[in-house]
């Protein structure tokens, strides 16, 4: 009796206690639900893609794009550190959804940057959304994931990187009109990415007046591309477009000169494939090949300075095409949590996740270093300017990246 | 009554459903052959160089298969960290590779390229040799009078490690094979167009598998080998020393696959610390093909797997107007694997296993 007593008090006051230490402050209404930040506790934000395996530059590469933008916050926002998790999606939609489902599980964080393979945002942007989460990807470029008519699940997706929609176009524009050549052939490997882009060129190409002969497709992880590469031989394009990944896009570039029938063929790949690892996985087969990829002489004068900065810490070059698109998407990511932050008196935040997802997409005039951005309310904050870049001996003896564009021409 | 029936309507509708089965298998197979030849879109040249890419490939699976079945027939457990170990010969030999490229004796000439090669082969079955008789002696031996499906755990236990261990040290990204100028050049044989690399690598598998055989029947450590697999406790009676034999095989399997390694590693180049779980699935897939437990039917179902790898998608399918045939490649060669085991379930050459033991 005399415990239940004691036991009851006791509650009582642990109560009234956590009542007055929770301060005058509630937190504001949204639907989506309002993450807590007490005082003195980091912002937690996560990056999402490929971090492992043969792509994993493509990953790493926009990771260290959000570390530098965090690097020039200061480390901070809003008087809270800054504190970047990192999961690997493993460039698979099963990776994707697994890497989703543990940072949706984790209820501090407040928002994400990713993913770096469109597959992986295909396996894991519903729980994302479902979560109330938003993510910003850097390099996802597949077409209709900001397509205006898209579907309730990418509510939360939003990316800086162009959409291949501008990719494709460009690359049939470079075969069509600056090469010369009237019949291609494409290689896809199932994935979302290579999928949607080699028909955007193929429809490009056919409207342009010329002809797709055949359009081919490897499996993941296949190494011997000579059944493939005499598939398409037969038909005898003038040009080969592959616009895959880094494994698969090096076995057939190392393997194309010997078939018989496509000695002579242009050959093309797409920004999955710019990395010193293609080069090395190719090795120097590669050389007179083409690859296209964001323009990076059309980005902004601050971008030198970014690369400066990035040579400073990691000592090398960046590794991949999306540097630039992962520290601004981190950019607007920050501007966006400045702007509906709610501070409190004893230095907590409240973060609304409906308003912040509002102010991403609300993103209007952002200086970034891919240009001036702003997004549309599908998630397109992109600014599409594509080049070709011709693989010479230069970057096959070890330069990397190529210095310019052959395509388009200033 | 009535259970009867229904059971025996079932049983029915199985049996036409297998039977259906097989019978469509068979019919696109001949069908979709027949179309792609008639309509003549590839000349006997590409065939012909389809099949020698083919027998290249399959002669490492054929390799690599030797291993799994070795270890099945003394042991009767699958290694699934075979597939490791090939991949770490593969990467002793991009090692060894790159040492010799950069003393400028690779390239130098064939003979030293040669000589290249075999040094770089050597490098690659010690390491792996070592590999195996490691992870058999720390995962393998203590297991050994478990229940059947601990060891198997323990195998893929160990693939894990090894896998992530070769990341650990080397890390995630490609690792590329310096080219051999003279590997790359076509044979001066006419009416075939091989490269040096793919009758190097036939030759070598051809040359391996042999001594492999003749040291499986003809030598003593072969046929204390051969009597463990058939009877571990009598052999042990019989006064042979079962761990010794039992790390021959492991020793040998994996000198094989190391070998293999740094074959199918010239043929494409790239090594990274995955790359030998898929080759490592195909070739056990091949033993299975060959008849488990039997030396020249690994031989075997590694060849006829290779073969169907690169003749199939285009044979079977271009006819039928299936388009990106290749993406299937790895559907046909399993569906072929499932059809050869209806028909014979225990393999091309598979012996039946025998009940009564006088």
């Amino acid at each position: 009796m005399k415990f239940a007593r004691v036991g009851a008090l006791a509650l009582a006051a642990l109560l009234a206690l956590s009542a007055c230490a929770q301060g005058a402050a509630s937190p504001p209404a949204d639907e989506l639900g309002v993450i807590t930040v007490p005082a003195g506790e980091p912002i937690n934000i996560a990056y999402w893609g490929v971090l492992s395996g043969a792509d994993s530059t493509l990953g790493v590469d926009s990771q260290r794009g959000v570390e530098i933008a965090i690097e020039d916050k200061g480390g901070s926002l809003l008087d809270h550190d800054i504190v970047l998790k990192t999961e690997d999606g493993l460039c698979t939609p099963e990776g994707g959804a697994t890497a989703a489902q543990k940072l949706a599980a984790d209820t501090t964080l407040v928002g994400l940057i990713g993913s770096a393979c469109s597959d992986e945002t295909q396996g894991g942007i519903q729980t994302l959304t479902d979560a109330g989460l938003t993510t910003i990807s850097p390099s996802n470029t597949r077409p209709s994931f900001t397509d205006a008519d898209r579907d309730a699940t990418f509510a939360g997706y939003a990316r800086t990187a162009h959409s291949d929609a501008f990719q494709g176009k460009a690359v049939a524009e470079f075969v069509y009109n600056e090469q010369g050549l009237r019949t291609a052939a494409t290689i896809h490997d199932g994935s979302a990415y290579a999928e949607a882009l080699q028909q955007v060129f193929a429809d490009e190409f056919t409207a342009l007046g010329g002809e797709i002969i055949v359009q081919e497709a490897v499996s993941k992880g296949q190494t011997d591309m000579n059944p493939v590469l005499t598939s398409v031989a037969a038909a005898n394009p003038d040009a080969l477009y592959f616009p895959i990944f880094i494994a698969e896009g090096g076995y057939i570039a190392a393997q194309a000169r010997e078939v018989s029938g496509l000695e002579d063929a242009l050959l093309i790949g797409s920004d999955g494939m710019f990395s010193p690892d293609f080069i090395t996985a190719a090795g120097p087969a590669a050389e007179g090949m083409y690859l296209s990829s964001p323009n990076f002489s059309a980005f902004q004068d601050a971008y030198a300075s970014f690369l400066e900065k990035h040579t400073t810490k990691y000592g090398e070059s960046p590794l991949s095409a999306f540097h630039a698109h992962a520290y601004d998407a981190a950019n607007i990511l920050f501007a966006a949590i400045e702007e509906v932050a709610v501070q409190n008196e004893d230095g907590s935040l409240f973060i609304p996740k409906k308003a912040l997802r509002d102010a991403i997409f609300a993103t209007s005039d952002h200086q970034g270093l891919t240009g001036v951005l702003s997004c549309s309310p599908s998630g397109d904050c992109g600014a599409p300017l594509i080049a070709v870049y011709e693989v010479t001996a230069r970057e096959t003896g070890g330069e990397w990246p190529p210095e310019a564009p052959v395509w388009p021409t200033e | 009554m009535n259970a009867r029936m229904l059971e025996r309507i079932t049983e029915f509708a199985i049996w036409t459903f297998l039977w259906t089965f097989r019978i469509v298998i068979v019919l696109v197979v001949v069908v979709g052959s027949f179309l792609t030849l008639a309509s003549g879109k590839y000349d006997i040249d590409t065939w012909i160089r389809l099949a020698v890419t083919g027998a290249a490939l399959g002669s490492v699976y054929a390799l690599v298969a030797l291993g799994y079945t070795m270890v099945y027939g003394i042991l009767r457990m699958i290694n699934f960290a075979h597939g490791e170990v090939f991949m770490g010969g593969a990467f002793a030999g991009y090692f060894t590779a790159i040492a010799l490229d950069g003393a400028g004796f690779l390239n130098y000439s064939p003979v030293t390229a040669l000589i290249s090669v075999v040094l770089m082969i050597v490098v690659a079955m010690i390491i792996s040799t070592l590999l195996a008789v490691i992870v058999e002696r720390i995962a393998y031996r203590p297991l050994r009078n478990a229940p059947r499906l601990v060891p198997l755990i323990a195998a893929i236990g160990a693939s894990f490690f090894l896998q992530y261990t070769f990341r650990g040290f080397f890390g995630p990204g490609v690792y590329a094979y310096p080219g051999v100028t003279f590997l790359s050049e076509l044979v001066p044989i006419p009416l075939l167009q091989i490269r040096w690399v793919e009758l190097l690598v036939i030759v070598s598998a051809i040359v391996m598998m042999t001594v492999l055989y003749l040291f499986v029947m003809r030598t003593r450590i072969g046929t204390a080998i051969r009597a463990v697999s058939e009877d571990k406790s009598t052999a042990a009676l019989m006064g042979i020393d079962v761990n010794r034999s039992i790390v021959m095989t492991f020793a040998v399997g994996a000198a094989m696959a190391g070998a293999a390694g740094v074959l199918y590693a010239l043929m494409f180049r790239q090594v990274t610390f995955f790359f030998g779980f898929i080759p490592g699935i195909k070739a056990f897939t091949a033993a299975v093909l060959g008849g488990i437990g039997n030396v020249p039917g690994a031989m075997l179902g590694g060849l006829f797997l290779g073969e169907i790898e690169s003749i199939g998608p285009i044979l079977f399918l271009d006819g039928l107007g299936v388009p990106s045939a290749n993406q299937l490649k790895d559907v046909i060669a399993f569906t072929l694997l499932v059809l050869v085991l209806v028909f014979r379930p225990s393999g091309i050459l598979g012996e039946r296993v025998t009940k009564d033991r006088a």
